[in-house]
């Protein structure tokens, strides 16, 4: 019941809070913060009790839903979800805690919306039957919405309209193809259709040209989120209007969802289709990684540059996922951790100093390294972590994905090691714009450095990045297993193909 | 000895834990001695472990340790390991003992600063990574060192930030250096493709499958050796170090000048063993040496900035260092790079004297006659200026010299050529900084003068040892045809002979050629007519430096070939260009555009179809006859047909 609870507690507190008068503010956000408290509590216990030696599901809930249709309600992680979920109620309660002074309206709505968005995440990534999935897929649509159109910038409803309308312009083929598969399943035991994701993986076998349209099908869904070049052009947008906690949830987990979605099921049900895709995802992976690195470059919003850094960094995720070996995958989940966490962090940064001065134009700063020390050094540790620097958690998913990727094609990988010298390019010079020279604007000069709650969320975020730079050994054990399965089911419809 | 390796990195580190969390409220006397203390605990494990090896065999001068596994996916594995043989161990002990001594004189040097406390967490931090650099026992332990390196000398040379032209001196260097490592990279993923492994010790039995010149070595080793032209800012990617000079001068003698930029040495002699199976990639690095060795001394010719010629100078040393790699004189190359860390960290902190002394001032041609003011910092000035300008008897004679006669016997004549104006060169541009900073009159203002002083002793004191160790570090590798045994190249023996030892070492086991002499002369010879002729133009004050710094030929070497402009214009303006273009046409344009016309459309689509909706309930009617009819006709359809 575990998984359950991790869920369902953020929605529970959120229902709370509705009851709870108007009045009461601090009551209202302290039930937020113990309800993602408590998930975030419960799933570092699924995370001790993990087996990381298997690739078995764990901690796996089944019980019928609706039997006619075939839905179970059934929930699992292996060692793909299971990092995916520690990250998104990790970032969900830093987010809680950031919004406390900086979210002043309608902060019942707000929290009630923040909390069931992460019920519909964390659902995403254990759901194993596919009605579920599509359940908590557009459950999370929602609460986004919302947040972006109603807590966010001047041009919230383009933005959020356009959010909504590329996401469900995947959602809808993918749906398409749920239906599909699940037309094609039969049930073992009733002799029915099942939405069951592990009866339907393991009876998927079609032929190529099947393979080929579901592939596309749920690819350009996933591909969305990513996402992936050339259906980026809804993030900036989103990213510049969300208010911090969304633009921190949408970077650090939501865009994980395209991903995860590649990994669980494009990957091992489609496998044939997805070595004949190789070529074009890695090709789009390495046009995204420099794209995103060059126009990142000259953005001067720094929302809009955080954004466009995040589709070169998901470019990497693409390019070492499709290179199709333990290498490569291995850092590509890693590396949607250290995304999460790092390009989390750098919004949670750029949320300080907007709350401050209400702008984030670059030129509107410069030299405020002076009056914010502490700022100053916490954004250059995040900052070297999202340009790879080794000792940092960048490094160690970087570098397994160029090095999976040098295995599988040498070429794409001299592309993809270009990018990281663009990623050093466009942060140092963004850095050096906001940090260093003489402070050119009289109002920055009062600027206040960080309060101890802001600190705190910093720190937490860094102490991970650290950690998982120094010793990503607990991370990398247990995801193997998991990424081997996949990895072998991708390998067998390779030998299959004369 | 072999569990406590990790001591000689851990020391620096706590400095710099201990220094971010706990000493906010120390003196700058404590805070100073104290990271000194740490970096001094290194050069104490590291006389330790040189110990230590001297008590073993020969042979068996190999001590490593394993700390943990840092990464192990599937067949790929990179354990956090360190190991001291007798290369990495010359390496610790220069790098320690520099290091130390460049931690006491900063106390002197940044006295007063306001980043006090930040300057020395910085300056443990690059001696942590340094020390890492050398001691890792792998490509990407290495790497990481090298990586660690770089950020420090980034954070050091932005120090005082709130200048934007230091802010992007700092930049620049880690931009450059990126380059490089783009390089090091591809080459850590090909030696593991190749080998299976990326441990030194398990590459070298793995070599015996391929060829000497196997055109995957051959690229393994053009590839590093990108790297080591980013790091050891060799041409064409020399650009950010002559810019560094904006850091600190204390950390311009150790990062810029005394050991990082030396790692890109270190890095092609640890991989010796590969390079000795490349014989194409070996000529690469001889001629791109040599090369930069004497296109840096011709910037350095003319430069005004005490700290600039200094820098060409390094450059250009680094150059030689790496025609000896280039020519298979591994050893000789490690020797250059001892006795240059010695006499040029003396030189950058004499300069940091200089320019201390003269309130901050760094154009040479408003010094002068500053000998009798800051006596201390001109005579140790003088024992490096002789050292670097190879003067026999000094440290820098015997390894420069060492790399032209390797050069030489090893019949590449015309890099031999070039070594040797270049080292005439050195010796010119050397005295005429020594000449205009120290003798004639004093060309600077009143207030210059008055204020002129000779450094505390916090920093005459590091100069004064350093000055020693540039007279005689040379004479631990005297050469046989001097009568000395070369102690220098045994000791480091077991390590490149674990390669090929026949491409190299040639001369410590041959008999004394009687040429060996004449080469050795005509370096001397050529030394010393650079001495004289800048002593005619800077001390006797000839009129031909005027009438030469009218012509066109200067102008170009003053504004350093232009090749700074060339990259502006050719590559940093394009990109960004390029970029603009992509941002404000690709992608709001186009994509957007895009995105944006299909939402119009279905607006468009929408607003006829509205139109529908008359709220006639006739029309709905018609249109729902209309439907039934449609949709019985397709049932009789599919009931017949």
């Amino acid at each position: 019941m575990l998984l359950t609870f991790s869920i369902f507690i953020p929605t529970l507190a959120g229902l709370i809070i509705l009851f709870v008068p108007r009045k009461m503010e601090i009551l209202q956000r302290s039930i937020a913060l113990i309800g993602t408290a408590v998930a975030f509590a419960l799933t570092v216990v699924v995370f001790i009790g993990f087996d990381g030696s298997t690739s078995n599901y764990q901690f796996e809930e089944n019980w019928t839903w609706i039997s006619s249709l075939g839905v179970n309600y059934h929930l699992a992680v292996d060692g793909i979800s299971l990092f995916l979920v520690l990250l998104t109620t990790f970032l969900s309660m830093l987010c809680i805690i950031s919004s406390w002074g900086s979210v002043k309206e309608r902060i019942k709505e707000y929290h009630f919306f923040l909390l069931l968005l992460e019920t519909g995440i964390v659902g995403v990534f254990c759901a194993m039957d596919f009605f579920l999935f599509y359940v908590f897929w557009e459950l999370m649509l929602i609460p986004m919405y919302f947040l972006i159109g109603v807590w966010g910038g001047p041009r919230r409803i383009y933005a959020a309209v356009k959010f909504f309308l590329y996401t469900m312009t995947g959602s809808v083929l993918m749906l398409v193809g749920i239906l599909y598969l699940y037309f094609q399943s039969i049930d073992p035991i009733t002799g029915g259709h099942t939405f069951d994701i592990l009866t339907i993986t393991n009876q998927c076998n079609f032929p190529m040209g099947t393979q080929i349209w579901l592939f596309l099908a749920f690819g350009i869904a996933f591909a969305i989120k990513v996402p992936m070049f050339p259906f980026h052009t809804w993030l900036p947008d989103a990213h510049v209007e969300a208010p911090t906690a969304g633009s921190v949830i949408l970077a650090g987990v939501l865009l994980k969802m395209g991903t995860y979605g590649f990994l669980r099921f494009c990957l091992p049900m489609f496998p044939g289709a997805s070595l004949k895709f190789v070529p074009v995802i890695s090709v789009l992976a390495l046009i995204g990684i420099l794209y995103g690195a060059l126009v990142s470059m000259v953005q001067k919003d720094i929302k809009r540059l955080v954004a466009y850094s995040s589709v070169a960094h998901l470019g990497f995720v693409m390019l070492g996922m499709f290179a199709m070996n333990l290498q490569g995958m291995a850092g590509s989940l890693l590396q949607q951790i250290n995304h999460g966490l790092s390009t989390g962090a750098l919004f949670f940064l750029v949320g300080v100093i907007y709350d401050r001065r209400h702008t984030r134009l670059i030129e509107d700063y410069g030299g405020i390294a002076k009056v914010m020390p502490l700022y100053a050094s916490l954004f250059m540790i995040v900052m070297l972590s999202s340009i790879g620097v080794p000792g940092l958690n960048g490094f160690v998913g970087e570098f397994l994905i160029l090095l999976g990727t040098f295995k599988a094609n040498m070429a794409y990988a001299v592309f993809g090691a270009a990018g990281v010298i663009f990623a050093a390019v466009y942060l140092l010079w963004a850095y050096q714009r906001i940090f260093f020279g003489k402070i050119v604007h009289s109002v920055n000069e009062k600027l206040r450095d960080c309060s101890p709650r802001e600190a705190f969320i910093l720190i937490a975020l860094i102490i991970f990045i650290v950690l998982i730079g120094v010793y990503p050994e607990p991370f990398l054990s247990r995801m193997e297993p998991a990424l081997q399965a996949v990895l072998n089911r991708v390998q067998d419809a390779n030998a299959m193909v004369p | 000895m072999s569990h406590l390796i990790f001591l000689i990195i851990l020391f620096p580190l706590i400095g710099v834990i201990t220094n971010t969390f706990f000493t906010r409220r120390w003196s700058e006397a404590a805070i100073g001695i104290f990271s000194s203390a740490m970096v001094g605990a290194s050069f104490v494990l590291s006389v330790a472990a040189f110990i230590s090896l001297l008590g073993m065999e020969a042979s068996a001068r190999h001590i490593e340790q394993v700390l943990f596994d840092w990464i192990r996916v599937g067949s790929f594995h990179a354990p956090a390991a360190l190991l001291v043989d007798t290369l990495s161990c010359v390496m610790i002990l220069t790098v320690s003992a520099v290091s130390f001594l460049i931690h006491i004189y900063s106390i002197g040097y940044m006295h007063g600063d306001t980043g006090f406390r930040r300057y020395f967490i910085f300056l443990n931090l690059f001696v942590f990574f340094m020390l890492l650099l050398v001691l890792g026992s792998n490509f990407l332990v290495m790497f990481i060192g090298w990586e660690g390196v770089g950020l420090c000398s980034y954070l050091l040379i932005g120090f005082w930030y709130t200048d934007e032209v230091k802010a992007t001196a700092g930049k620049k260097a880690f931009i450059v250096n990126r380059i490089g490592d783009f390089g090091f990279m591809l080459a850590i993923f090909l030696i593991w493709t190749t080998f299976g492994t990326i441990q030194f010790d398990e590459i070298i039995p793995r070599m015996a499958s391929f060829p000497i010149g196997s055109s995957v070595i051959t690229a393994i080793c053009l590839l590093l050796f990108v790297g080591a032209i980013g790091k050891s800012a060799q041409f064409p990617l020399y650009v950010w170090l002559p810019d560094a000079m904006a850091g600190p001068t204390p950390v311009s003698a150790l990062i810029h000048a005394a050991t990082m930029v030396t790692a890109g040495v270190y890095m092609v002699a640890r991989s010796h063993f590969l390079y000795s199976m490349a014989p194409a990639a070996l000529e690469v690095v001889a001629i791109v040496g040599a090369g930069t060795a004497i296109f840096a001394a011709t910037i350095g010719l003319v430069q005004n900035d005490i700290k600039k010629v200094l820098a060409y100078s390094t450059v250009s040393q680094l150059g030689y260092m790496f025609l000896a790699c280039g020519v298979g004189a591994y050893g000789v190359a490690i020797f250059h790079l001892m006795t240059h860390a010695f006499f040029k960290a003396l030189l950058f902190l004499g300069s940091g004297s200089v320019i201390h002394g003269m309130s901050g001032e760094q154009d040479i041609r408003q010094m002068g006659g500053l000998k009798t003011k800051m006596p201390k910092t001109y005579w140790t000035f003088l024992v490096a200026t002789l050292a670097i300008a190879g003067i026999p008897g000094f440290s820098g004679f015997f390894s420069k010299d060492e790399i032209l006669w390797k050069t030489f016997e090893g019949h590449h004549y015309v890099l031999w050529v070039v070594g040797v104006v270049a080292a005439f060169f050195t010796a010119f541009y050397m005295f005429r900084l020594l000449y205009l900073t120290f003798h004639g009159k004093f060309r600077g203002s009143k207030s210059q003068e008055q204020h002129v002083h000779e450094s505390p002793s916090s920093m005459t004191v590091p100069l004064i040892i350093l000055a020693v160790l540039a007279a005689i570090g040379g004479y631990v590798g005297l050469p046989a045809a001097l009568g000395g045994s070369n102690h220098f190249e045994h000791f480091l023996h077991p390590v490149f002979a674990g390669g090929h030892a026949h491409l190299l070492l040639g001369g410590a086991h041959h008999g004394v050629e009687p040429v060996e002499y004449i080469v050795m002369l005509i370096s001397v010879i050529v030394a010393l007519l650079g001495i004289w002729l800048a002593r005619s133009g800077y001390f006797r004050m000839a009129s031909w430096p005027g009438k030469l710094s009218k012509g066109m030929i200067y102008t170009t070497v003053l504004n350093k070939y232009y090749v700074d402009q060339i990259y502006d214009v050719g590559i940093s303006r394009p990109t960004v260009k390029f970029s603009e273009i992509m941002a404000e046409w690709f992608d709001l344009g186009v994509i957007d555009g895009l995105v944006n016309g299909v939402a119009a459309f279905f607006n468009w689509v929408a607003g006829w179809l509205r139109r529908l909706q008359t709220g006639f309930v006739q029309n709905y009617a018609i249109l729902m006859g209309a439907g039934i009819i449609l949709v019985l006709a397709s049932l009789f359809y599919k009931m017949f047909f």
